[in-house]
């Protein structure tokens, strides 16, 4: 892929993630974060939460896949920052689906890198802010 | 309420972690990656890498490590169970591949309050056995206030 081909706006790709309490239970084995709230519903209830929600870094870590297929060498993404705006609950039996679409936000033909910019929502509310991954040439 | 002296507070460096191919692997099918580089030892040394390579946010990884030290902290006074991660981001300076050892320093970049809240961030540099600066996590956590 060439960078002089790409423009600011173009759309790179898009993908749904099918969040189940199966997928917290592996993150949370995965990144040592075994903090209840991601796995209890007693709990979570008992800290004021409506209930089960997944760890804010298991949808930083997911939503980034969208720039990674795109640019096909996760080693090539060399900044990546999100802000969590709302949380995504994870119902036991129907989970939650969470739609991420990335787009180039800008180009730096000096440095060679581009910035890609990320949506992710659940049930139509962004979940994450400012999500940009900016992506080595 | 966070303690707004730990503010610039340094925290012993952590204990060598190892990166292994089968935890590169299981972090990158917990976060859905199908990136060959991630799962194909041979895919990554072809892509010029000499092993398989930690998806983007494996650095949290690390950075977990050096939390518990914070938190741990009696000094800093945070209740974990009211604590809410704000934002999160990661600076790469090269990507970090099965075999790497690695440690890693957190400084508390800065505390401040919001309302009720306390808003608390983190750099954790993350460091090779040459002492090499490989990546760096920057994270808030916000802390919400009693009733």
């Amino acid at each position: 892929m060439d960078i002089l081909s790409l423009e600011v706006g173009q759309e790179i790709g898009s993908r749904t993630f099918s969040f189940t309490r199966d997928s917290l239970v592996k993150y949370a084995g995965a990144s040592g974060d075994f903090n209840p709230i991601h796995y209890r519903d007693d709990f979570a209830k008992s800290v004021g939460l409506d209930g089960v929600l997944a760890h804010g870094m298991l949808t930083m870590g997911s939503a980034v896949q969208v720039a990674v297929d795109w640019i096909g060498d996760s080693g090539k993404v060399i900044d990546y920052g999100v802000r969590f705006t709302k949380p995504v609950f994870v119902p036991a039996d129907s989970g939650a689906q969470v739609i991420v679409t990335g787009k180039i936000g800008a180009i730096d033909l000096e440095n060679k890198t581009v910035r890609v910019d990320l949506t992710a929502s659940c049930l139509d509310i962004a979940v994450l802010g400012k999500a940009q991954a900016v992506v080595k040439f | 309420m966070v303690n707004p002296n730990v503010q610039g507070k340094k925290y012993p460096e952590t204990s060598p972690y190892l990166v292994g191919r089968e935890k590169i692997r299981e972090f990158a099918n917990a976060v859905f990656s199908t990136n060959p580089v991630n799962l194909d030892v041979f895919a990554a040394q072809a892509a010029g890498y000499t092993d398989l390579v930690a998806p983007p946010t494996f650095a949290v990884v690390i950075q977990e490590r050096s939390l518990h030290s914070v938190l741990a902290d009696p000094e800093a006074d945070i209740d974990f169970s009211r604590v809410v991660h704000g934002d999160q981001r990661f600076i790469a300076n090269r990507a970090i591949v099965a075999g790497d050892e690695l440690t890693s320093v957190l400084t508390v970049a800065s505390v401040k309050s919001l309302g009720a809240h306390s808003m608390i961030t983190f750099n954790t540099e993350i460091f090779d056995t040459n002492k090499e600066l490989v990546s760096t996590a920057i994270s808030t956590l916000v802390v919400r206030g009693g009733e």
